[in-house]
Formats: structure tokens, sequence, C-alpha cells
């Protein structure tokens, strides 16, 4: 009889039965060899026992649990709340690919500026044929109310949480900018704790890159941003409220930073001034950073039906009195169909070339690109432009005959609302899965805040891994989870301390 | 601070306090039904009077007996003052202002939900008295969380304010029946199972050995006095009222704006009233309406605490 014993599952099994399968991988090359700065973790991952390895991922999901780290299924009644299933095995960027990183983000969102200060004044773009005007005046997150509006500095998107992936090459390419409330970066913070807790020694010995100033960074920029006139600006950060799947997140940055948590209901604006409502009587706000989506911060204005939102809000942005960050009217650069024009808003804007390339992408509204697409729709990745979260896309390799069609109807109906894109082979990371590693598709999401004076990219970002077998779905909504990703330091760079 | 801050973490911590309470409740008389198997006093009945909601009972359960009570006070989720009732929107008030509480605040009122959570749905408990001994931990430690992670700042002395009235109203209850139920037995005053009974009653609000120290023999009117009047003991109903008052105090004194603020107009009277009563008095004039007038009074705080800061009711907000 073969008995299974504990030894045969040893220390130095994990990665020799790891398989790349053709795929770009993060943490090993095609021959098995760890990549730039991958060493000490390759080492550790084989020292360490699985059944080690899965202990500690267990404890790490448990105190994820216990801190209430949680994003709300559907209501709170029955504790309905799920943990992002977190994976242990960090991924990790060296130096070098980071510069290259660092360099084209701030590039992206320095010409993603001027754009949005542009198509809401001369429309300069437009007039120079670059854009046509009926893709501005036809997207549903273009806001007529926006129009002459000048927030301070030309700053639109104060803080960014572009979408990134890596090809069968390693090249990372855009796939989305999220200029409107980008959410993660909690995990990040948290994700990181929990790291530096299981693993201190290898953690210090791969010289990564710290995240914790995130929230004094955040809160330093916030407060340079609010008006100019105001000394000691007063921040507040805006939620929707306890139902809402980021409000975990919410309430964790404003106490990171210190600042009072409000919902709509909090404020009232009075002589287009807003002011929150305290045990104290009415206290005057200055800055607000919102996570409540544009059309729902000012009945008045917006969605009657919001009660999400503040009457008068708007006007006490236009006066000048409050500043709201991201401003509103960002959602016309994160269109899908304006994000295939990025490029040439770099050229246009900044005279230079873009150094991350977006994602080759198909506009249907163009009638060459409309029937490339439908003749292609097997190989593309099809999606509608004013969707979110991953919903609204079509993985045409991966989908029925039916479900190709319904797309095509759709497509001839209304083009202006769809693009295509290649399916890109992304990249993968090593993931517990069970008892093994296995290779599993990821993507990056880094984070940006643009203040008064310069452009400032957090050194990692959401590693998002889809942990279904082949899905390249990353969305937390659709079985996502996530990995601490560690930016590997160069010489004479701050490290994190453990 | 927010008004609505205020008001959920007040509500938080008077509902952990609440669970707090039903706990030891539910330990003193799970404990004392097992010392004394042979005593034909029914123990049971009286917690479900002391909760206040004898109708709700009545209508879901015929008979009130250790499983029965149990069930109603600990486990019912439909009941919402039942222990885990309370401390379900302790932690939905809790996550509504977390970023105002100490991480290990919130953790806490966390643990607390699913310790008891995990309970319900393993009922029937294999040993109430572990259990309940358990809980009583649990609260324990949240009062120490809360006290020593927490800045004493206005948001500490809202939830000081909110356990102490809690506290008071608690205290008030249990004695209100207690005595209703021990002191008719005239044969029993100054027997061993009299004893034993008032020493229960201490026990349930953690105070058997702070009396002894202090009295050393139990003496009915010592120990309604230890309840009513003790100036040192943390849960009489003399300390929680001193202790809430001086929280409003401090609320007040913070205040920038000039308003007069009902709550603490209320509660001074009723904190020197306290301190001026004798045990004499209140046995003279019953203690039932004692403790009627206590409550309305305690009701009346509530009230003014929504005028004063919360303005959860009204429409209007005062101007800047």
């Amino acid at each position: 009889m073969v008995r299974h014993s504990r030894s045969q599952v040893g220390p130095d099994t994990v990665l020799n039965d790891y398989q790349t399968d053709g795929f770009f991988d993060e943490l090993v090359d095609q021959d098995g060899k760890p990549r730039p700065d991958t060493e000490e973790l390759v080492n550790l991952i084989n020292r360490i026992p699985v059944s080690e390895l899965v202990r500690r991922q267990d404890a790490i999901e448990r105190s994820l649990y216990q801190m209430g780290i949680t994003f709300t299924v559907y209501n709170d009644s029955e504790g309905t709340e799920k943990i992002m299933p977190f994976d242990i095995i960090p991924r990790i960027i060296s130096s070098v690919l980071w510069h290259h990183v660092d360099a084209g983000l701030k590039q992206r969102i320095k010409a993603l500026n001027c754009f949005l200060s542009d198509v809401y004044s001369e429309q300069r773009i437009v007039k120079e044929g670059i854009i046509p005007a009926d893709l501005i005046n036809t997207s549903s997150t273009f806001l007529q109310e926006c129009i002459g509006l000048r927030p301070f500095n030309d700053v639109w998107c104060h803080i960014t949480g572009t979408d990134l992936v890596r090809d069968d090459s390693g090249a990372f390419y855009v796939l989305e900018d999220n200029l409107r409330c980008p959410s993660g970066v909690s995990y990040v913070l948290q994700n990181r704790q929990v790291m530096k807790k299981n693993f201190p020694q290898i953690f210090q010995a791969s010289q990564v890159r710290p995240v914790n100033d995130y929230p004094a960074r955040l809160y330093q920029m916030l407060c340079e941003m609010a008006p100019p006139q105001i000394e000691n600006p007063n921040v507040v950060v805006l939620t929707p409220g306890i139902y809402n799947s980021a409000y975990y997140e919410h309430s964790f940055l404003a106490q990171q930073m210190g600042v009072e948590l409000v919902e709509g209901r909090d404020l009232v604006v009075e002589e287009n001034t807003v002011f929150m409502k305290t045990t104290d009587g009415l206290q005057r706000v200055d800055m607000i950073y919102r996570r409540v989506d544009d059309t729902f911060l000012d009945p008045d204005v917006f969605r009657k039906d919001s009660v999400l939102g503040v009457n008068g809000l708007m006007k006490a942005y236009r006066s000048g009195n409050v500043s709201l960050a991201n401003a509103p009217g960002t959602g016309i650069a994160d269109d899908k169909v304006i994000y295939a024009y990025v490029p040439q808003m770099i050229r246009f804007y900044l005279n230079e070339e873009q150094i991350l390339p977006n994602v080759p992408t198909h506009v249907c509204f163009r009638e060459d690109d409309r029937r490339y697409v439908l003749e292609h729709m097997d190989e593309l990745v099809i999606k509608a432009a004013s969707e979110s979260g991953g919903y609204g896309i079509l993985i045409g390799p991966h989908a029925t005959k039916e479900e190709r069609q319904k797309f095509a109807a759709q497509i001839n109906q209304n083009p202006r609302n769809f693009v295509a894109q290649p399916t890109l082979s992304l990249s993968r990371a090593p993931t517990m899965i069970g008892e093994s590693l296995e290779g599993r598709h990821v993507d990056l999401r880094p984070y940006i805040l643009c203040g008064r004076d310069d452009v400032w990219v957090l050194p990692g970002g959401l590693t998002r891994v889809a942990l279904r077998k082949g899905s390249l779905v990353v969305n937390s909504s659709q079985g996502g989870g996530s990995k601490d990703t560690w930016v590997a330091a160069e010489p004479g760079q701050t490290v994190a301390r453990v | 601070m927010l008004s609505r801050v205020a008001e959920s973490i007040y509500w938080m911590s008077r509902q952990v306090e609440r669970a707090e309470n039903i706990a030891r409740f539910l330990e003193v008389t799970h404990n004392w039904t097992l010392d004394q198997p042979e005593d034909e006093v029914d123990h049971w009945l009286p917690l479900i009077e002391v909760s206040g909601d004898k109708q709700t009972f009545t209508a879901k359960h015929q008979l009130a007996n250790a499983e029965t009570v149990t069930q109603f006070l600990a486990f019912d989720t439909s009941y919402v003052n039942s222990m885990i009732s309370s401390l379900r929107q302790a932690r939905a008030n809790a996550r509504s202002v977390r970023e105002s509480l100490s991480s290990e605040t919130f953790e806490q009122v966390n643990d607390f939900y699913r310790f008891v959570a995990d309970a319900a749905k393993a009922q029937p408990l294999d040993s109430p008295n572990d259990f309940f001994d358990a809980v009583r931990r649990i609260a324990l430690q949240w009062t120490g969380v809360l006290d020593s992670t927490m800045s004493h700042d206005i948001a500490w002395h809202f939830a000081n304010t909110g356990r102490l009235i809690e506290r008071a109203d608690k205290t008030s209850r249990v004695l209100d029946v207690k005595y209703f139920h021990l002191l008719p037995r005239i044969d029993d005053v100054g027997t061993a199972i009299d004893d034993l009974q008032w020493s229960a009653l201490l026990s349930a609000i953690s105070g058997f050995e702070a009396y002894r120290r202090e009295h050393h023999l139990v003496d009915i009117e010592k120990v309604v006095g230890f309840f009513l009047f003790n100036r040192s003991f943390p849960r009489s109903i003399l300390y929680s009222i001193a202790g809430a008052a001086a929280s409003l105090e401090q609320i007040n004194d913070s205040s920038k704006s000039t308003r007069s603020r009902k709550a603490v107009q209320i509660m001074l009277p009723l904190q020197h009233r306290l301190q001026e009563t004798s045990v004499k008095e209140v046995l003279a004039g019953g203690m039932h309406q004692f403790v009627d007038v206590l409550q309305t009074e305690l009701n009346q705080i509530g009230e003014a605490l929504n005028h004063d800061y919360f303005h959860s009711l009204g429409p209007q907000w005062p101007s800047a």
C-alpha cells in the first residue's frame, strides 16, 4: 500500500512543480529562474513547507475578517460581508520596470487633466479635428453642467487608479484610466500590513518601497487643493453610506487622515457655503473628497432623486467656496471610446509620445473599425463604453455563438457605445490554490495623486488576481482576489521597515 | 463632532451595555438554579419582567423556563432588545462610525457580535454558564478597550453617557423586580436561602465582593443602599448617574455655542437628589415608585440628548 506521507509535499517541491504554461510569469522566467529582484522571495517559497504557507494564508484571511476589512455583498443584517480573497504570494515589480511605469502614469495624468480643462472650455482638441465632436456630445459622462468650470490649478483628477496589464512579452499596457472614484487603495495598505506581520524577514530582505504614507500624502494633497483663500482647510470624506460596497475604504481613509466621514445628510449649503451638522452647530467644510458619483452629488443640478447628495453643492463649488476631489465631469475622460484617443491627447497637449501604450482599441463608431470588429468577434474583447466593474464585457474567444450574435446586434444598433480590443494573453503570477501554487492572471492598479506642484505615484498598487483557472476577469465583484505588490527599491530610495 | 456620529456612538455604547446586562442576569439565574434545584421560586419569569417586554415574550412562549427565557433574551433575532439584536445594532452603529473609533474598539464589538452569533447557531448551549461567563469577560474587555484605546474626547464622553444611562436603567430594573419577588417571602427573611438570593443579586452586578468588604453580612437595607447609592462601586445607580453627568458637563464645556442644553439640566438635579436620598426614604415611598420615577427621568435625558446634540427628530437645524 502506498502511503502519502506529509514529507512528499516537502519544502522544496512547491515551485518545482510550478508551470508557466507559456504565459508571461511575474515571478519566474520560462526556465523557472527568478526574475530580477525576486530571488529572496523564490528562496523563501522553496524553504517554507506548503502546509506552513497554507496555515499563514488562513491566519491572514482570518485577521482580515476580524479587522472587518470587508465589502458588502447585499446587506448587513445577517453579517453578509465578504473579505476580498487574499493571496499570500506577493507580486514583485523590479525597480527598473517601475521607473518606466511611474513615468508613463505621470505623463498620462497630465495629458488627461489638460483634456478635461479643454473639453469643458474651448474644446481645441475637437476644433483641430483630433476627437470628433459627436463622440463628446453623445457621451453620457459629458456633463453640460461642468462647462466653464475651472477647478483650482486646472486639476480635475486628484486621485486616479489606472488599470495596467502585461501581455505575453511582459510589456505593460493601460487598460482603463478610472478617473472618477477609483477604489481599492485600502486593500493595498492592509495587504501590506498583514504581509509585514507574517513575513518580516523576507520583506526586509527584498528591499520593498513603502506604501504606508499614502493617507498622509492624500491629506496633504487635499489641503493643497482646497480653495486657496482658506488657511486651515476643513477636509471631509463624503460617502454614500454603509451600504456602499466600498464603505470600508471610505471609513478607513477618513480614519487614517483623521478627518470626518460625512454622508450627504450631514451636509447643508447656506449662502453658497458648505457646512456639516455637528453637536456644536454648523461647521464650515472646505474640501470634499467625494466618493459619491457625479450625478448623485447635487439633486438641484443632477439626478433629482438622489438622496446621497447635497442640495446647492454645485453652486457652492462654482462659487469657489469648496473644492471637490475629483472634480465633477471627469467621467468623460473615462469613457472607453475617449480612452482610445489618449495617445493623441498626449501628442496634442504635451507634444510627447506615450510612454505606457494603450491596448490597441477599435472604436466601433468608425466604420472601418466596426466592420473589422464584427468580422473578428471570436478574437476580440468587446466592451460597452459606459460600463465598469467588469460588466458589459464580451470575451470573444470564451463566448458562445449566441452571446456574440447578441453583442453584434447591440453594436449595429449603437456603434458609439462599443469598443473592441485584442484578447491579451495576460501575465500570470503564482497563486495558492488549495495546497499548491498555480499560475493565475493578474492586473495592476497603481494610485496617482495629483497635487498643486507635482504628481505622485504610490510605489505599488493593487494586484488583482483572477482566482478561477484561465479566467481573465479580476474584479472583486466577479470572484477576484488580491496580492500585496512589492516595488523593489533602487539604491538610495526609502525602504519600508517592518 | 458630527451629530449623526455622536448619536451612533451613544447608541453603540448603550447597546453593548444592554447585551452585557442581559448576559449578567442570565448567568446569575442559571447559576442560582443549578445551586438550588429544590428552590420552588420561579426565577425565570422575573427576568422577563426586568426586560419590560413581557408581552412580546408571552406572544412567543407559553412557559418561562431556562430554555425559553435564554432563547428569548439571548438569541431571539426577532426581539429587538435581545442580546444578539443589541449587539447587531451596536455593530451596525460602530460600522457606520468606525473612522471615529479606535480600530480596537471596532474589532472588539465585531468579535463580540460574532461570538454571540456563532453561539446562537450552535444552540442549545452545552454549558450556559461557560457561555455567559465568556460573554461577561468579552464585555469587560470591551470596557477596557473603549476606555484605554479611545481618546477621552467628546466621542468617548457620548459613549460613556450612553453606557452609564443604560447601566443605571438596568441596575434599577433588576433591583425593582428582584426586590418585589424576594421581599414577600417573609418566612425566608434572615435564612440561608434569603442570604443566598441577595448574594446572587449582588453577583449580577459583580458587586458581591465589594459589598462584603464594606458590610460583611447581608442586610436588605444595606444591599438596596449598595445598589442605589454606593459612591464608589461602578455599577451602582448613583455612581452611574454621577459619571454620566460628568461626561455631559464635559460635552457642554467643550461647546463653543451658548445654546442651553436640556440634558445636563435634568441630569445634575437627578444626581443631586440621589446623593441626598436615604434608603429608608426610598422604602417608605415604595421601591417601585422610586424606580419608576428614575426611569422616566432617564428617558427624558435620552430625549433631551436628541434635542441638544443629535437632532435626528426635528427637521429644522439651528443656524450657525
